[in-house]
C-alpha cells in the first residue's frame, strides 16, 4: 500500500475529533458521578482513535451503527456536541428530543443511525442498510457497524457476517477489541485470540490494526471503504484497544486493578501517541485541546440552559401516523 | 366481482404496491426460487426480478436486515416462513423495529411489513402451528393485523406496505387456499389500519373475532339465527391498534359478548377485548363474557390430540345459548 502523507489540516482534524471526544467524555463522567446526568452512561475514553480514524474515511452520507458506548462514534461522524450533550441530559433540544439519552443517541442527518442498548444489535441493521443501498436504492453508500469483543460472541455476528460476505454487501465490521465484556475479560469466554481470525470463516479480509494509532485506523478503514464502495464486499477490522473506564460510569471495577488500567492508559493514550508522531507541534495540540475543552464547556452550558420535554408529549413519535 | 384465493389476493397487493414504488423489496426464505412455501409469492419473482430475495436461514438478519434497510430508506416486506420462528428475531422486532422511531426522537421511519403465516395445519405440531399475535399487541411502536378473507387480505396488506410504521401481518395457513370475492380492480375500498368491519348486524349478542376465528364467528351466527338468536359479528382485522369503539358500541346494543380466536386463550387478545368491555361497558352486559381459544397447551401432533385443542363453532353455539 502506498504510504499516505497527511497534510497539517488532516492531522489537525483528526486530533481535534479525538480531543473533542476526550473532553466530552470527561465532562460526562464528571456530571454523571455528580448525579447531574441521569441513566446509564458508557465512556469511550482511550478508544478515541478508532471512531475518529474510521469516520474520517467515510462520507457524510455513509451510515454507521453504533453501540451502547456510542458518544465517540457520534462525534466522529460529525454530530453537534451541543445537541449531543442536550440529549444526554434528557433535554428537548437533544438530538433525539430527550427520548433516547446516551444509549440511543443518533443523528440521521449525518448517517449516524443510532447507538444501541442491545449488545450485538447493530450488525444486522448495518447489513440491511448496506443491502438497501446496494440492491434497492442503488447508490454507493457504505455502512459501518462498530462492536466490542463482548458483542462478537452474539449469534447476530454470524448471521450478518455470512450474508454480508455472500452478497458482497458494502458493510465494514469494526471491532473495538477493548479486552472487556462488562466485567469479564475477553479470553475467559472465547478461545479465539484475534476476532479478525473469524473473517477467514466468511472468506473476507480480516485486518488487525493498532486502535490507539488514529492514522493506522484511518488507513485500514480507507482500504475497507474503497473495497466496499467498489462492490468487493465487507471487511472485518479488529482495532486493538483497551477499555480504560469501567463498563459504565459508577462501575466499582472490582474485577481489575486500577493501577494496571492507569498504566495501560499512560502507555497507549491515543492523544499521546498522536503527539509522539510530531506531525503537529505540541503547542498546536495544546491549542486544539483548549479549544475543545471550551467547546465542551459551552455544550454543557447549552444543555443546562435547555428545558426537559413537555411531559404531555410522551406519546409523540410512537408512530408516524 | 372477481374470485381469488387469499394467497392470490396477497400477491395482487404485493404486485400493485411494488409496481408503484421501486423502494419496496421482499426478503425471506424460499421466496425467489419457490414463490414462498405456501405459494403466497407465486409469480412475483418473475415479475420483479432482483426484488424478491432468498435469504439464508438467518432470522435475525431477515428481520434486523429489514429494519436496517428501512432505516436506510427502503420499504422492506420480510417473510417469517412460519410465525412460530418469530421468537428467533425477537430482539430485532421489539427492541429495534418497534423502538427506533421513538428512541431516536422521530428521526427514524420503519416502513416494514413482517408477514407471518400462522395457525394449525397439516399437523405441524408444537413449533409449526402457533398463533402468536397477542405477544405483539403488548409492544408499542408496531401494528398488528390478521385479515380473515381474500379481499381484506389484499387491502390490509396494501395498507400495511403503504404505512410508514412497522406492521406484523399474520396470515393463517389454512386461509391461503380459501376463495373469496373481490370487487373489480379500481373499485376496491382502501383499508385503514385499526378499523374493524361489521360482518353481520344483529341485536342479541356480539361475536368478535379475526383471522380464521371468523369462520367460527360467522358459522355460529348463521346457526343461531335458526334458533332465534340474532348475532352481530365483528371482524377486528387490526389488533394493534384495534377498533375498541366498534366493539363497545356493539356490546352496548346487544348486551352480550362472545370472543373467539385460534390462539391460546390465556393471555390471548380476547383477554384485552374482555377487559376493555369490563372496564368501559360492564353496566351494559346482561351476561358473563364468553371467551374461546386454545387450551393452555402446546399444539399436539397426533390427530386425536390436535383436534382437541381446536375451537369449534359448536362450542360457541352451546355457550351463547347458555347465556340466554
Amino acid at each position: 500500500m502506498e504510504k499516505i502523507v497527511y497534510s497539517k489540516e488532516q492531522a489537525r482534524e483528526l486530533y481535534e475529533k479525538m480531543a473533542t471526544i476526550r473532553y466530552f467524555e470527561a465532562c460526562i463522567k464528571h456530571d454523571s458521578l455528580a448525579g447531574e446526568i441521569p441513566g446509564f452512561v458508557h465512556l469511550y475514553i482511550g478508544e478515541e482513535a478508532i471512531a475518529t480514524g474510521v469516520c474520517a474515511a467515510l462520507r457524510q452520507d455513509d451510515m454507521i451503527e453504533s453501540t451502547h458506548r456510542g458518544h465517540g462514534h457520534c462525534i466522529a461522524k460529525g454530530a453537534d456536541v451541543n445537541r449531543m450533550m442536550a440529549e444526554i441530559y434528557g433535554k428537548e433540544t437533544g438530538l433525539c428530543q430527550g427520548r433516547g439519552g446516551s444509549m440511543h443517541i443518533a443523528d440521521f442527518s449525518i448517517g449516524m443511525l443510532g447507538a444501541n442498548g442491545v449488545v450485538g444489535g447493530g450488525y444486522n441493521l448495518a447489513a440491511g442498510a448496506a443491502l438497501a443501498n446496494k440492491a434497492v436504492l442503488k447508490n454507493d453508500k457504505v455502512s459501518v457497524v462498530f462492536f466490542g469483543d463482548g458483542a462478537s460472541n452474539r449469534g447476530t455476528f454470524h448471521e450478518a457476517m455470512n450474508v454480508a460476505s455472500a452478497w458482497k454487501l458494502p458493510v465494514i465490521f469494526v471491532n473495538e477489541m477493548n479486552c472487556w465484556a462488562s466485567t469479564t475479560p475477553y479470553r475467559a469466554t472465547c478461545n479465539v485470540e484475534n476476532i479478525s481470525d473469524r473473517a477467514k470463516g466468511y472468506h473476507i479480509p480480516g485486518v488487525i490494526v493498532d486502535g490507539q494509532d488514529v492514522f493506522a485506523v484511518y488507513e485500514a478503514a480507507k482500504a475497507a471503504v474503497e473495497r466496499a464502495r467498489s462492490g468487493e464486499g465487507p471487511t472485518l477490522i479488529e482495532a486493538k484497544t483497551y477499555r480504560i473506564e469501567g463498563h459504565f460510569v459508577g462501575d466499582p471495577e472490582l474485577y481489575r486493578k486500577k493501577e494496571e488500567t492507569l498504566k495501560i492508559f499512560q502507555d497507549t493514550d491515543p492523544l499521546r501517541i498522536f503527539r509522539q508522531k510530531k506531525i503537529l507541534p505540541d503547542a498546536e495540540c495544546n491549542e486544539i485541546e483548549a479549544r475543545c475543552e471550551e467547546a465542551i464547556r459551552k455544550a454543557k452550558e447549552y444543555a443546562l440552559s435547555c428545558s426537559y420535554p413537555d411531559a404531555e408529549s410522551f406519546m409523540k413519535y410512537v408512530y408516524v401516523d | 366481482m372477481r374470485t381469488l384465493t387469499f394467497a392470490q389476493a396477497t400477491c395482487e397487493a404485493m404486485a400493485e404496491t411494488m409496481e408503484k414504488d421501486p423502494k419496496i423489496f421482499v426478503m425471506g426464505e424460499d421466496l425467489a426460487r419457490q414463490g414462498g412455501i405456501f405459494g403466497q409469492f407465486k409469480g412475483l419473482p418473475e415479475r420483479f426480478p432482483g426484488r424478491i430475495i432468498d435469504t439464508p436461514i438467518s432470522e435475525t438478519f431477515i428481520i434486523g436486515g429489514g429494519v436496517g434497510a428501512a432505516l436506510a430508506g427502503a420499504r422492506p416486506v420480510v417473510d417469517m416462513h412460519f410465525a412460530d420462528f418469530i421468537g428467533v428475531p425477537m430482539d430485532e422486532i421489539f427492541n429495534q423495529m418497534a423502538k427506533a422511531r421513538y428512541m431516536f426522537g422521530g428521526q427514524a421511519r420503519v416502513p416494514l411489513v413482517l408477514r407471518a403465516p400462522d395457525g394449525m395445519t397439516f399437523q405441524g405440531a408444537a413449533q409449526h402451528s402457533q398463533c402468536v399475535e397477542a405477544w405483539f399487541c403488548h409492544i408499542p411502536g408496531i401494528q398488528v393485523v390478521a385479515p380473515s378473507n381474500p379481499y381484506d387480505a389484499k387491502m390490509v396488506l396494501k395498507a400495511a406496505i403503504e404505512s410508514d410504521d412497522p406492521v406484523l401481518y399474520f396470515e393463517n395457513k389454512i386461509l391461503y387456499k380459501e376463495k373469496g370475492e373481490l370487487p373489480e380492480l379500481g373499485s376496491e375500498e382502501p383499508y385503514q389500519i385499526g378499523k374493524a368491519k361489521l360482518i353481520r348486524s344483529g341485536t342479541d349478542v356480539t361475536i368478535v373475532s379475526y383471522s380464521i376465528g371468523m369462520k367460527n364467528a360467522v358459522g355460529a351466527a348463521a346457526i343461531l339465527e335458526k334458533d332465534g338468536i340474532d348475532a352481530e359479528v365483528i371482524d377486528l382485522i387490526s389488533l394493534s391498534p384495534w377498533d375498541k369503539q366498534a366493539v363497545l358500541d356493539s356490546v352496548k346494543k346487544t348486551h352480550r359478548l362472545c370472543i373467539v380466536h385460534e390462539a391460546v386463550k390465556q393471555g390471548g387478545f380476547g383477554a384485552e377485548i374482555a377487559a376493555t368491555v369490563a372496564e368501559e361497558a360492564i353496566e351494559y352486559l346482561d351476561a358473563p363474557i364468553l371467551r374461546y381459544g386454545a387450551p393452555f397447551c402446546p399444539i399436539p401432533f397426533a390427530p386425536t390430540l390436535e383436534k382437541k385443542v381446536r375451537v369449534y363453532t359448536e362450542d360457541l353455539i352451546r355457550g351463547i345459548k347458555s347465556i340466554f
